[in-house]
């Protein structure tokens, strides 16, 4: 085709064809496919390599994925490379932070680390944070916040380090496999596949790469960069738990009995209705005490939504749960479900809560049981900071939840030893008191003063309601009044709410001796 | 009372504490607390402590006191039944209510 021809197509200019004219192709591989998955792919031999190859630079953003919990080997093995390498001044946007990720703490003395997003901490790094390790304050947002910021670009990831159970040559990626039954599993990648599909760069650490293609994956290749092999991914103890313990507490489970009798009650409960149970023993338990008033009025559930635990694998499979919507899951049973059960669907962090998603999951939850470390006169939820004002928790769904749920039930104990749960102020607002309902304690149930109609019908149905003033003092008139916990001026973290903006701050808190 | 051996009362299990009292050779009473609710409420517990001490009229112990968030009526059976013990007496004064 001569030159004259491409000037004279008629909007040349305008259509993109800056790639000229044809010519010619490249040599056709003729070697089978499976012989072609073992050299022409994109396995690097290690991570250095990796971080070369996707040019990271000094104050860049680096992500990783909480669903190896406090098993995960990932984030300290990516961050050692990285501070052998000589990084510094990056930002980690972790999905989430726990007590295996201590070893962060040299990284930020040392500067590699300057700045942490992330959904919440725990141990000696949350403690350290609180105490005033960083310069920067440490950003908290929720799941449905956190992928909001990263679909609009508040949150720019240049390499997203995204540990999986399995992942074949060409980065589709799972957090179980269907070829290797000892594999390690995390079940859903929820939060991972967000990552993958916005970061500039994804790069997938595996221990078990498997033949092209791995479907079904839960990040497809289209999304990853390049794939490490390493040796381990993380503990498998440390990752999940065979079950989840059904609590044997007698608290817990008359907490959760009562939870179930106020679902019931409140207008919720229904066939057809979707629901999600917050993670901790009395939320858990709720499940069962509903599944029993389920099989007796004949109700299905249309979904359960969430963190998955084998008490919902157990419901979809005897038919009372039609549809589970899975972000993460809590143990093996929920992540062989997602493996082996067709209507258990992965879903990923921005299909589960992001503000900005209009179809998001959440939104479409008849009620949430969620737990709490405090929560104050003003339905006000903490479940970030512990009665000391240290970092000790994760905001995780919780105010995706509660905001996107027509009926948010918090259930925790009245005190916990000597630490009252119900008190006059929360150290921290993760959640605002106007999005939450209803209390159940063990010690008696409060309905917020914005749904008089929900308080009606549990009255009705004979069930101990208080002001949740009255909680309060009932509270204090066991365990005594705290004295105020002592804090520097200094913020040391931000507290976002699901919309990404501020909803509170974390100060540094005084040690005993600076009182 | 008066203090002559040493004197326990109360475990390590969570909302216990345990009470250690020793006889001191000088007028006083000399307290080393630590407690899993100092912050919050490491003072009450002081108080508490100091308070049934002089109840019962001891004013020459050494007191090693840890807390793992008892309630205060727990902090008064505890020092109550660690004194009876260290001053080797069993003549119990109950109180009952009303």
């Amino acid at each position: 085709m001569e030159q004259t021809t491409i000037n004279s197509i008629p909007h040349i200019e305008e259509i993109h064809a800056q790639h000229g004219e044809f010519s010619g192709v490249f040599p056709q591989a003729t070697h089978t496919f499976s012989e072609r998955m073992l050299t022409m792919n994109k396995i690097l031999p290690s991570i250095e390599e990796a971080i070369k190859r996707v040019g990271l630079k000094d104050g860049m953003t680096i992500s990783f994925h909480h669903h190896f919990r406090n098993g995960d080997y990932i984030t300290n093995m990516v961050m050692d490379v990285i501070a052998r390498m000589g990084f510094k001044d990056l930002t980690v946007a972790a999905s989430s932070l726990n007590d295996v990720h201590a070893p962060l703490i040299k990284h930020i003395e040392n500067g590699v680390i300057k700045h942490i997003e992330t959904s919440g901490m725990r141990g000696e790094l949350a403690d350290r944070i609180s105490h005033g390790l960083m310069d920067f304050p440490v950003v908290f947002r929720s799941h449905g916040g956190r992928a909001a910021a990263i679909e609009s670009g508040e949150i720019t990831i240049d390499v997203a380090f995204l540990g999986a159970p399995s992942c074949d040559p060409y980065g589709n990626a799972n957090g179980y496999s269907r070829e290797q039954d000892n594999a390690a599993s995390c079940g859903s990648l929820g939060y991972a596949k967000l990552d993958a599909s916005h970061a500039r760069n994804t790069i997938i650490l595996t221990d078990h790469i498997v033949r092209f293609p791995n479907a079904p994956f839960g990040i497809p290749e289209s999304n990853v960069t390049y794939v490490v092999k390493v040796d381990a991914i993380g503990d498998a103890q440390g990752i999940m738990s065979g079950a989840t313990r059904f609590t044997k507490n007698p608290k817990e489970l008359l907490i959760a009995k009562q939870a179930a009798e106020v679902i019931e009650a409140s207008g919720y409960f229904y066939d057809g209705f979707s629901m999600q149970m917050g993670s901790g023993g009395a939320s858990l338990a709720t499940a069962r005490f509903l599944r029993e008033k389920m099989e007796r009025n004949n109700i299905k559930c249309r979904f359960a939504l969430g963190g998955i635990t084998g008490q919902i694998v157990d419901m979809h499979e005897h038919g009372l749960i039609e549809r589970i919507l899975d972000v993460q899951s809590f143990d093996l049973i929920a992540a062989e479900s997602l493996k082996n059960n067709r209507f258990h669907q992965q879903i990923d962090a921005s299909y589960y809560a992001s503000y900005i998603n209009k179809g998001a999951a959440v939104n479409q939850l008849d009620f949430v049981v969620l737990s709490a470390l405090e929560i104050d006169v003003n339905f006000n939820v903490n479940v970030l900071t512990g009665s000391d004002g240290v970092i000790r928790g994760a905001i995780g769904g919780h105010p995706d939840t509660a905001d996107g749920a027509s009926l948010a039930v918090v259930v925790a104990p009245l005190t916990r030893g000597r630490i009252p749960t119900v008190v006059k102020k929360v150290n921290t607002v993760v959640t605002p008191g106007a999005i939450i309902d209803v209390l159940v304690t063990d010690q008696g149930i409060a309905v917020n003063p914005l749904r008089p109609e929900i308080r009606e019908r549990l009255i009705k149905a004979g069930l101990p309601i208080f002001s949740i003033e009255q909680l309060e003092e009932r509270a204090e008139r066991i365990v005594g009044t705290p004295q105020p916990i002592q804090y520097h001026d200094r913020i040391v973290g931000v507290v976002m709410y699901r919309d990404n903006t501020i909803i509170d701050v974390i100060r540094q808190v005084k040690d005993p001796d600076e009182f | 009372m008066e203090i002559t051996q040493m004197g326990i009362a109360g475990t390590m299990e969570s909302s216990d504490i345990m009470i250690r009292l020793e006889p001191k050779e000088t007028e006083g009473i000399e307290l080393n607390l630590s407690s899993s609710v100092m912050q919050q409420f490491g003072k009450q517990i002081t108080r508490v402590i100091m308070d049934t001490l002089k109840e019962l009229d001891v004013d020459k112990v050494t007191v090693t006191a840890v807390d793992k968030g008892a309630l205060d009526c727990t902090v008064r059976a505890r020092v109550s039944t660690a004194v009876h013990r260290a001053a080797n007496d069993s003549n119990y004064r109950w109180r009952t209510k009303g």
